[in-house]
């Protein structure tokens, strides 16, 4: 594979700024929870199911706690005094309190030691749900064989999930690796995952775990068919995004995009918020062997692409720093990156190949997730083939783990079954062509690649300590990302955030800590 | 028979030469090439299915140029027909808005003389829509384009609410604002949920009696002006439509109302 020689200093030092940057942010969060983490436990200890009025038991036991003002010690807390003190299961207990009979703070009677030892053995339950499907997943693929990169990755979005299921498998069958079913728009302001398969959606089709489910079933059926493992992606995002990791870990999807930062530009999510809700979402998706997939890429659709490439390589840092935090491998980090550099400009896809390189070895062990253009696709859709097949050349040259197969179409719709098998066509192509290519060349030393690579990591590091300085809420604050600026205090979700009390335990945390060690070393 | 008149009649027509006709390689060939894909598995039955399509478009001579299967029971098609019928050019009327675009300066210049007073704009990007790109084009300092945005008007005070703006809380803060001008940027059109998302802004603006107090632009990729009209809004804005265009559309058109009102 051709190299470019970068400058490791400069990379050594953006990390231990990084490093400091996530500290702190983890620092100053980890005195509270909010109330999407504590519904995730309440889903981990197995509460599923709706109300009458079609409100998740999770959110009913959850806001009956913060309502008695309670919230604070956890609910892992209160369903261990209600459970010692009723011999009630934990979804027992959900259902009373929504049937207005249970009353969960007035069980506070058996000692905090045995509640965390309850805790603790009925979370080692659902870890026991979770590792079961990690180690279906590994058995398939050593059954199949691992699928060599660029993994194809295409999107579905009609809106309707048997639809969907019928572009997935589609899809599939034409060469897709990874199936990702885009979430509708506004479900990621909801404070509460809907229930059951879904038909309606607008640019995408409801993140719910029956949907999970028939989507999981659809392409376990595909691949047993085709003889390879074919990987399902949704989004563990916006206001639910710990409570969407636990489904995700439950029907064992494989990839799911998780990243604060796009939530907190893209969406105006309250960061203090959803930055503790990253923190627990890795950890599950960690311990579930689920790649994460970060939205740094997205920096580039509001701000150019030349000048602002140095965010996405800062963001990538943080973003690794994060994970790390969080106990997550390298090899579950696809952290984002995008060719958006305009067709206008002469050797855009010189320095697009540059950056790409750049990233695949500053990230060796990341399966980074590479973007196709967008913001430049137009209605022109036979240039926009052309600008697909160049990102295509680049993800193949460059060796991504996951190639986002880039459609013509993108300025005009969501993918229409043809667009779909056009793209996997064009990237096959490309695969095919290219095969052997980079271990061919050598980029010159000194070169103007070389030049923008070490350009990009300048920038990036000096950045990042400037960020350093001061904290990562100010960064936001000041627009440093995508040119957008966001308030410590302002955007949603913040009444959600709840400082912890005495008695507060998450036993998952730990679990899922060591679980991920162990899964490394396997 | 009736019937079969009219199909003489138009052929008739479509024989005239003073028809438009898509062009190919040589004039009123009326070459068309289209793609599309049908649920039936590949086959010569799926080939002459197509073929049908093509011809029920209203072309002729269909040629199934490629066929191709997706799935079991998808296959895709690229064909040609040639568009013998055309259409009479002169019958084309297409609504726009017509009102000489003004620079910045002779914008701000006109308001100061003709309002004496700074005009009040509101935007949004409203729904459960999140794209702001467009929207920030129009208003943000910066502009977009070369075209510099609203913000940088001396005598226009822009107020952008971003995104995903509810169209109560929209409405809400339009009202407080006093605005004169409300513009709402429109991205995500699936299942047509803009044209649901505009329908029901207009709705809650006449249930509250508001709607005449407002001059109501939108905007976004698959918004033309016909469609802002006939969603009941007074002008809308598509690509390659920049703030100026924008403000000089709504400076000539309150400045319009303003003389019908006052009886001048
Ligand atoms: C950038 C982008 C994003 C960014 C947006 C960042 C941001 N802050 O805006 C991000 C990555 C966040 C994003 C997210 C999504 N996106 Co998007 N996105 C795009 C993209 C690449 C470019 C859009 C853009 O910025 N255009 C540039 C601006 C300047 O153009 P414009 O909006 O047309 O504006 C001009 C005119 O229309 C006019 N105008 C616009 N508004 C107004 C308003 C007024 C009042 C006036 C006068 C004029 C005016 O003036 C502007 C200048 O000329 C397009 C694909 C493409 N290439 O078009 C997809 C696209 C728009 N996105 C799409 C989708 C589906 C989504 C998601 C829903 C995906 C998902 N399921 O998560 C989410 C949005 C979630 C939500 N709640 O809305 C689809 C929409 C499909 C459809 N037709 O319904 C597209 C077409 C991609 C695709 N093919 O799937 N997206």
């Amino acid at each position: 594979m051709a190299e470019l020689r970068i400058n490791w200093d400069k990379v050594a030092k953006a990390r231990e700024a990084s490093s400091a940057i996530a500290d702190d942010v983890v620092d100053r969060l980890s005195r509270f929870t909010t109330v999407t983490v504590e519904r995730s436990i309440a889903r981990l200890y197995g509460i599923d199911g709706v109300d009458a009025y079609d409100v998740p038991l999770s959110n009913v036991v959850v806001d009956h706690l913060q309502e008695k003002g309670v919230l604070g010690e956890g609910i892992a807390y209160w369903l261990a005094q209600g459970v010692l003190s009723t011999g009630l299961s934990p979804q027992a207990l959900a259902e009373g309190v929504a049937r207005g009979e249970i009353e969960l703070q007035r069980f506070e009677k058996a000692d905090p030691y045995l509640c965390s030892l309850w805790a603790k053995e009925q979370a080692e339950k659902a870890l026991g749900r979770i590792r079961a499907n990690r180690k279906f997943r590994e058995k398939k693929i050593r059954q199949f064989g691992e699928r060599p990169s660029p993994l194809l990755y295409a999107i579905v979005a009609t809106g309707n999930i048997y639809e969907d299921m019928v572009q997935a498998k589609a899809a599939a069958r034409q060469g897709a690796d990874v199936i990702a079913v885009i979430r509708t728009t506004g479900q990621s302001l909801l404070d509460y995952v809907p229930y059951g398969a879904t038909t309606e959606g607008f640019g995408g089709t409801m993140a719910t775990q029956e949907n999970f489910r028939l989507m999981r079933a659809a392409l376990d059926e595909a691949g047993d068919e085709l003889g390879r493992y074919v990987r399902l992606c949704n989004y563990c995002s916006g206001l639910c995004m710990p409570e969407i990791a636990v489904m995700g870990a439950f029907e064992r999807l494989d990839v799911m995009l998780n990243d604060a930062l796009y939530g907190i530009l893209f969406r105006d999510i309250n960061m203090q918020r959803t930055l503790i809700d990253q923190s627990f979402s890795r950890m599950v998706n960690g311990a579930a062997g689920i790649i994460i997939n970060t939205g740094e890429d997205n920096y580039l659709t509001t701000s150019d692409a030349w000048e602002e490439a140095h965010t996405v390589l800062a963001s990538q840092f943080i973003n690794e720093q994060f994970a790390l935090r969080a106990g997550m491998a390298e090899e579950q980090m696809g952290l984002g990156h995008a060719f958006e550099m305009t067709p206008g400009m002469k050797n855009s896809f010189v320095f697009e190949l540059a950056q790409a390189q750049m990233a695949r070895q500053i990230f060796p062990d990341a399966p980074l997730k590479y973007m196709p253009p967008t913001k430049h696709m137009t209605g022109n859709i036979f240039r926009g083939h052309i600008q697909d097949a160049l990102f295509n050349m680049v993800t193949v040259l460059t060796n991504q783990r996951f190639l986002l197969l880039g459609m013509m179409t993108e300025a005009i719709h969501t993918p229409h079954i043809s667009d779909r098998a056009l793209a996997i066509e064009n990237a096959q192509y490309m695969k095919r062509a290219l095969a052997d290519f980079a271990s061919e060349i050598e980029f010159r030393e000194g070169g103007i690649m070389e030049q923008r690579a070490d350009d990009v990591l300048t920038q990036a590091l000096s950045l990042l300590e400037s960020i350093r300085a001061d904290s990562l809420f100010h960064a936001i604050e000041m627009g440093r990302f995508a040119g957008i600026k966001r308030r410590r205090e302002g955007g949603k979700g913040l009444d959600g955030v709840t400082a912890k009390g005495e008695h507060y335990d998450n036993p998952f945390v730990g679990l899922f800590l060591s679980e991920q060690k162990e899964g490394m070393a396997v | 028979m009736r019937s079969c008149m009219n199909q003489r009649g138009n052929q008739d027509d479509a024989m005239a030469g003073d028809r438009l006709r898509p062009y190919g390689d040589t004039m009123n060939d009326g070459r068309v090439q289209v793609s599309f894909t049908l649920p039936i598995p590949d086959g010569d039955r799926a080939v002459e299915a197509a073929k049908e399509i093509v011809l029920s478009m209203g072309l002729t001579n269909p040629v199934v140029a490629w066929h191709e299967s997706l799935d079991k029971d998808f296959t895709f098609f690229v064909a040609y027909g040639s568009h013998e019928k055309g259409i009479d050019y002169s019958k084309v009327k297409v609504q726009s808005v017509d009102v000489p675009v003004m620079s910045m300066e002779e914008t701000d210049r006109m308001i100061r003389e003709r309002f004496g007073r700074k005009l009040r704009v509101i935007g949004a990007s409203t729904g459960t829509d999140a794209h702001t790109v467009g929207i920030d084009a129009i208003m943000n300092m910066k502009g977009y384009a070369g075209h510099y945005g609203l913000e940088r008007y001396e005598m226009i005070d822009a107020l952008n609410l971003g995104s995903q703006v509810l169209n109560e809380d929209f409405i809400r803060e339009a009202v407080a604002f006093d605005a004169d001008v409300l513009l709402v940027s429109q991205t995500v059109t699936q299942k047509d949920v803009h044209i649901n998302n505009i329908t029901q802004l207009v709705e809650l603006l006449e249930a509250e009696s508001l709607r005449a107090r407002f001059l109501l632009i939108i905007g976004g990729p698959r918004v033309t002006h016909e469609l802002a009209k006939e969603l009941g809004c007074d002008a809308g804005f598509g690509p390659g439509k920049y703030a100026d265009d924008v403000a000089s559309y709504f400076v000539t058109e309150l400045d319009k109302r303003r003389e019908s009102n006052t009886g001048r």
